[in-house]
This record gives structure tokens, sequence and C-alpha cells, in this order.
């Protein structure tokens, strides 16, 4: 049954895909249709390594309301880009090669998860203290970003200035194909990770019984979900409640833990929603840049609606 | 066999387990009793390298339990833990189907689904094997999580307090199953009990600690008397013999 509505979900993901491709589509056809397909691969790229990141971060915190962005990955992604413009000054930045830029911001961003994700994730913590540890290590993130913003030229600070919302309407797609690359790397180890990942989800001793070190399996799934986090936050900017939104309607739709359906539908339900919302938005609503507030404000109340219900158990 | 030499084991400063000592030969069942923070499962879990060894050595079949890959140790010895709760949503076949995780690394083949349809029976689960765990009773979610253990297939089962929440006819019948593989299969079953009378009928061996110590390690004959009882629990209790078997009379 699962199997079957994930090919549901398949088709849905194809439909959505077409009609932002298609509708609309006048004047000089080749060009738009080149134009919207960077744009649709940038959204993909983005539903998917959002939802897989969330799916892999809540099955190791045991957690089903906390994601990488609620414990201030993301913000952790920005302090890093700003700690490079710190570090080599803003033409240093500037000079840079955008997609050695982006790499190094990803692996600087992997260390500093490891550094300070690792301790909290030793053994699971209860949710309670999860949930407070993650605000507080998201707003230590976020100030730290704001000091080092504060300590450098304001030149160089517009060369990193970011909105605090995603703009889904304004994909970065200079960084497309080497996104793409660590994506698909992610996804690939992801996949083959999905047994793992279903003893991980028994917690450190039933892992550690099965054969799976903890410690070892984290790590490499902390750094995963690292490295799809910089994908979704160098490419549109901070989502913060996209991911639980997703990995919410995921489990509820297979009804299902299991990650060989579990991270697939997760992955298709993010194209619907990003493909399908921005699609929505850009021809029926005709303002494309609410759809970011949308979701966010949506994730917001899954947000809010697990914790009571959640609270109630 | 499980050799364990010399093992200390402190939490910050507090000593929970004092220079402990121990072989368990292969096959048969060891029951481990002793008063509440003995430190048995303290020591089960040093065993199933669940926390890491501080002072001492452990070793199964001849295999560090220290250095040797937790994929090789997993196929030798498989432990349930006390209070062990399942975050996840799964069924109960599920559950037991993760017991042939370290053989397969999660492909169930043709004789993995055969030992988990085998636990399954064995355990008396075949009417609950699609409910998910979370709708179970704490005695129905304590036998999934045994047979999961016994769907492991090693030659060692450590298994802390599994009676906890089991009726009486469950309780029996899992001693007996374990009876039966300690019997029949060749298996080493060591298992944590409140219930002296259940291993005096069911164990071959009994080792008793207190505060951390190895107190008494004998024959249930030789464990169940006043005496060796006064020692380990603190209090005198009455011990009937009934067709060769000791019973302690604790009640009272
Ligand atoms: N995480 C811990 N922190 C502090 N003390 C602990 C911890 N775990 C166990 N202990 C202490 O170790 C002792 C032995 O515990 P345990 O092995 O669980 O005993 P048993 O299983 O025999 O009841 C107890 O005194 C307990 O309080
Ligand atoms: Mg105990």
């Amino acid at each position: 049954m699962a199997e079957r509505r994930l090919f549901g979900l398949g088709v849905a993901a194809l439909v959505v895909a077409a009609a932002f491709l298609a509708i609309g589509l006048k004047g000089n056809i080749a060009f738009v249709l080149e134009l919207r397909l960077l744009k649709l691969a940038a959204l993909v790229q983005v539903g998917v390594a959002i939802a897989v990141s969330t799916v892999i971060f809540q099955t190791v915190t045991g957690n089903r309301i906390l994601t990488p962005s609620i414990m201030g990955l993301d913000a952790l992604y920005l302090f890093g880009q700003m700690l490079l413009v710190f570090l080599l000054g803003g033409v240093g930045y500037v000079t840079l090669d955008p997609q050695m830029k982006f790499g190094l911001e990803v692996l600087l961003l992997m260390g500093l998860a490891c550094a300070l994700l690792l301790p909290m994730l030793r053994s699971r913590l209860d949710m309670g203290l999860m949930l407070l540890g993650g605000v507080v290590l998201g707003v230590l993130f976020r100030s730290l970003q704001s000091l080092l913003a504060r300590l450098i030229d304001p030149n160089e600070f517009a060369v990193v200035q970011s909105a605090s919302f995603a703009n889904f309407n304004a994909v970065r797609t200079d960084l497309l194909v080497f996104a793409a690359i660590v994506t698909v790397a992610a996804l690939i180890i992801a996949w083959r990770a999905r047994h793992v990942l279903d003893v991980i989800s028994l917690g450190p001793d039933a892992a550690t019984g099965l054969g799976v070190g903890w410690a070892g399996t984290v790590t490499g799934l902390l750094l995963l979900v690292s490295a799809l986090v910089a994908v979704s936050t160098a490419l549109v900017g901070p989502v913060a409640f996209f991911g639980l939104l997703v990995a919410a309607l995921a489990e509820r739709i297979v009804d299902s833990r299991r990650h060989a359906v579990l991270l697939p539908a997760a992955a298709l339900i993010g194209v619907v929603v990003l493909v399908g919302g921005q699609t929505l938005f850009q021809h029926a609503l005709g303002s494309a840049t609410a759809l970011g507030v949308v979701i966010e404000f949506v994730g917001g109340l899954v947000f809010l609606l697990l914790l009571v219900l959640g609270s109630r158990k | 066999m499980i050799r364990i030499e010399n093992v200390s084991f402190k939490h910050r400063a507090t000593p929970i387990l004092t220079d402990i000592s121990l072989d368990i030969p292969k096959g048969g069942v060891v029951a481990l009793i002793g008063p509440n923070g003995a430190g048995k499962s303290t020591l089960l879990s040093l065993v199933a390298r669940l926390q890491p060894l501080q002072t001492g050595s452990i070793s199964v079949d001849g295999l560090p339990v220290d250095t040797t890959p937790g994929r090789d140790l997993a196929k030798v010895l498989a432990i349930l833990r006390q209070d062990t709760t399942i975050a996840s949503r799964l069924r109960v076949r599920e559950l037991v189907g993760f017991g042939r995780f370290p053989h397969g690394r999660g492909r169930l083949t043709d004789d993995d689904n055969a030992i988990v349809d085998g636990a399954i029976a064995q355990f008396d689960l075949a009417d609950l094997s699609d409910r998910f765990i979370e709708t179970l009773s704490g005695g129905q979610r304590q036998r999934a999580l045994v047979a999961m253990a016994f769907a492991q297939g090693t030659d060692y089962l450590l298994l802390d307090e599994p009676l906890n929440n089991l009726d009486m006819y469950y309780a029996r019948a899992l001693m007996r199953s374990l009876r039966s593989v300690a019997d029949v299969n060749g298996k080493t079953v060591v298992i944590v009990l409140h219930d002296i009378n259940q291993a005096s009928a069911h164990a071959d061996r009994i080792v008793a600690m207190k505060g951390g110590r190895i107190v008494a390690d004998g024959t249930p004959a030789e464990i169940l008397t006043s005496d060796v009882l006064d020692a380990v629990f603190g209090f005198r209790m009455r011990v009937e013999t009934i067709d060769g078997t000791p019973f302690a009379l604790h009640q009272f």
C-alpha cells in the first residue's frame, strides 16, 4: 500500500513539474523553457534536499518536531559564510570562484555542525532538552552571524547580505551544477543507508546491539544533513518550517517509518509542495514572492499542531 | 564462553562494579539475581559493549568486546535491555525482522523470513504481527522485543529482566523457551531475574550480585538457602524443596 501511494506521489510530482514548465508558455519558447528548466532543477533540488535532510535528522534525534533549521543549521551556514568574508575580506571573497566559495562553505558547515551538534547527539536527549538546546543554538548562531556582520566593514557586509526569508523566486542558478553534484552524492549515500537509518531509529542501545556503531554512524549522517542544508540554504536562503511540513506529511501519507519508502515519499512531497506552490503563486495568484511566507506559515502551524498533539500523548 | 576478568566500573567517582571476574561457559541458562542497584544491568551492558569498558576485560567466544567490530559481535551476542522503549512507529513483524539486520544488513532473504516467522510463532505473536508496537500492552511489547533478540540467532543471549510485565502464563512460557534453546540448540542465556523461584526452576546456575560485587555463585540448590538469600537480599526467608527444586517463600 505504501508503494502505491509512493507511485501516486511520483505522478503528482511529474504533473506539477510539467505544469511549471508548460503553463503560460509564450514568446521565445526555447529561451523561456531553458530559464524555467534551470529554475525547476533548482526548486527540485531544494525540495528534495530539505525533505531528506529533515527526515534523517528526525531519525537521528528520535524526534518528530525537530528540523535541521530549528536546530539552527541554516543559521550556522550563514554564519560560516560571514566568517569566510571576515577571514578573507570582501575583495578576496568576491574574487573567489562561486563554486569554490560554495565548496568552502559546505565544508565549513560540516565542520561546525559536527563540532557543535555531535555532543548533543552522543546519546538521545529527551525532546524538551533537545528543543531547548535547538532554540538556544539557533539563537546563538544567528547572534554570532550578526556579531560578525557588525565587525566587518559595511562594504564587505553587502557582499553576503542575505534575506531572512527564503526567496524561491530568485534562485541562485549559478551554483546549480555544483550543488547538484553535492545533492546527488548525498542522496545516493542516504539511499544506501536506508536500512541503517531504520536501525538508528530504534535508538543507541538497540542500534549498537544490532551492530550499528552509534557515534560513527550518527557523525556520518550529520555530515550528510549538513551538506544538504548547505545546498538548500545556498540556493534559496533559510527555510524554517518547510522540512517539518514535508516530513510530517510524508509519514502520514505512507504510514511507515521505513526509510525505503519514507525518504522517497518526503522527497516527492517536497517537490510537489515547492514546484506546485511556485506554479500556483506565479500563475494563479500572481505573486511569486509570497510562496516562502505561505510555506513558512503553514509549516509553523504544523509545528504548533505537532507540539500540541505530542504533549497530549 | 563469556569471560569477564577484573572488571570495575565507576560513574564519576561512584564505584558501580568492583573487580568482577566471571566465566560463563557455552550452553545453559545462567540467572543473575540481586537487589535493585546491585549492578546487574551495568554488567550486562558492559558485556554487550553498550557502555565503554573502563578497567578489566571482557570477551565472548574469544572476541574482546571493546575491539571487535560491532557487526561481528552482533552475530554472536544479542541483548535485550531493561525498559527498552521503541520510539519508532513499527509493526511487530518489522521489529522482529530487525533481529536479522546483522546478517543481511537490512535485506531479508527467505531464510531470514522463516526465522522471523519462527520467532513470531515461538512467542505467540502471530495474531499481533501486523499491529503497531505502541498499541500493544506492556507484556505483549516485551514478548515482541524478546522475539527480536531471538531472531538475531546468536549463540549468546543477554536478557535484562525479560519477565517484566509478563503474566504467569507468558513468564513460564518464556522461561521454558529459553530452557529449550539452551538444551536443544546449545545456546547460552544470561538472564536477570527478580523472581528467584523462576531462577531456581529453570536456570542451571545462579550468580548473585550485591553492591557491585558477586556475592554468591552456584547451582540453584546452593544459592537457594536461607543463609545465602539473607546475605544477598537482607532478610531471612523460608526455603522449601518440592520435587527436588528449592523454592523460597519470600512473601512472608
Ligand atoms: N547513568 C547513571 N548515573 C549514575 N548512577 C547510575 C547510572 N546508571 C546506573 N547507576 C547506578 O549504578 C548502580 C547499579 O545500577 P544497575 O546496574 O542498573 O543495577 P541493577 O540492574 O542491578 O538494578 C545503581 O546504584 C545505580 O544508581
Ligand atoms: Mg537493572
